[in-house]
């Protein structure tokens, strides 16, 4: 795992869940804003996948248990795709108060998953 | 505003999942992907180490996950079911959460209950009491007429 790479991938999970909160919240239905937000948190997290299948090779082994970390990942990379389509069923503002609700708990399940790649111990 | 779409009476699904409700659908749909997470790898990791409170993490993911479900699928059965799962959450978290207080050693490993949802934001304690109020203004169509005037309003919050 990269830190400041993660650093960043939180950074912007929380901005698109405060984003479509806001958004939503203020009457709009999902748009490509909304969406592509989304998808830009669903691209960092594959990216984040990818980083953490090739990062031991490098020395980079996670401190805390990788079972619960995986967990953490793959529970994450539903999210995105899964509110998404949440969403396009049924287009009006709370559908994009969803998207914000699955970006900011793709936020707490990234920190999650920093803290059992640095502090944990397994 | 843009609720027009949702208002439009549909069928009896389209009452009762529309509008806020899809957010109350979300985050269970969350909370059930976290239970159900959780259980997992306690199940799979350290099982020997609390086969109580474990065998009580998977039980309530399972619950939730059924919850989820029943608040999404249509029709008087899977509304029974609803309320069901959610009663028996709403229970759950206030005897273990008060269990877990009083008699701390009981449950010396976290569980989805334990402290009353504290590790979940409180969100188990808050989440079945939201999901009851849905489902009491939402009831499904009678069969007759007696549909309460409950389901309008709430679609236009």
């Amino acid at each position: 795992m990269i830190e400041w790479f993660t650093w960043v991938q939180l950074a912007v999970a929380v901005a698109a869940g405060l984003v479509c909160i806001v958004l939503g919240l203020a009457g709009r239905a999902p748009n490509d804003v909304t969406n592509g937000a989304l998808a830009l948190v669903e691209v960092l997290l594959v990216v984040q996948l990818v980083v953490a299948i090739a990062a031991p090779a490098f020395g980079n082994e996670a401190t805390g248990s990788l079972l619960e970390f995986y967990t953490y990942l793959v529970g994450a990379l539903l999210l995105p795709p899964g509110a998404i389509f949440w969403g396009l069923l049924e287009r009006s503002r709370w559908s994009t108060v969803v998207l914000g609700v699955a970006a900011l708990a793709v936020a707490v399940m990234v920190y999650r998953m920093l803290q059992i790649w640095t502090v944990q111990q397994a | 505003m843009t609720d027009v779409q949702s208002a439009r009476p549909e069928t009896e699904r389209g009452r009762r999942m529309s509008g806020i409700g899809r957010v109350l659908v979300a985050v269970y749909g969350v909370l059930a992907l976290a239970a159900l997470g959780r259980s997992f790898v306690q199940i799979v990791a350290k099982f020997d180490e609390a086969p109580l409170a474990y065998t009580l993490s998977a039980l309530a993911a399972t619950v939730y996950v059924l919850a989820t479900v029943a608040l999404v699928r249509p029709g008087r059965g899977w509304y029974r079911v609803a309320w069901a799962t959610i009663v028996f959450e709403f229970t759950g978290v206030i005897v273990v959460g008060t269990l877990s207080v009083v008699y701390p050693e009981l449950f010396p490993h976290d569980a989805v209950w334990s402290w009353f949802g504290r590790g979940y934001l409180f969100i188990p304690l808050v989440l079945p009491v939201l999901g009851m109020w849905w489902l009491a203004k939402h009831r499904p169509a009678a069969p007759a007429s007696a549909a309460p005037q409950g389901a309008s309003g709430a679609d236009a919050a």
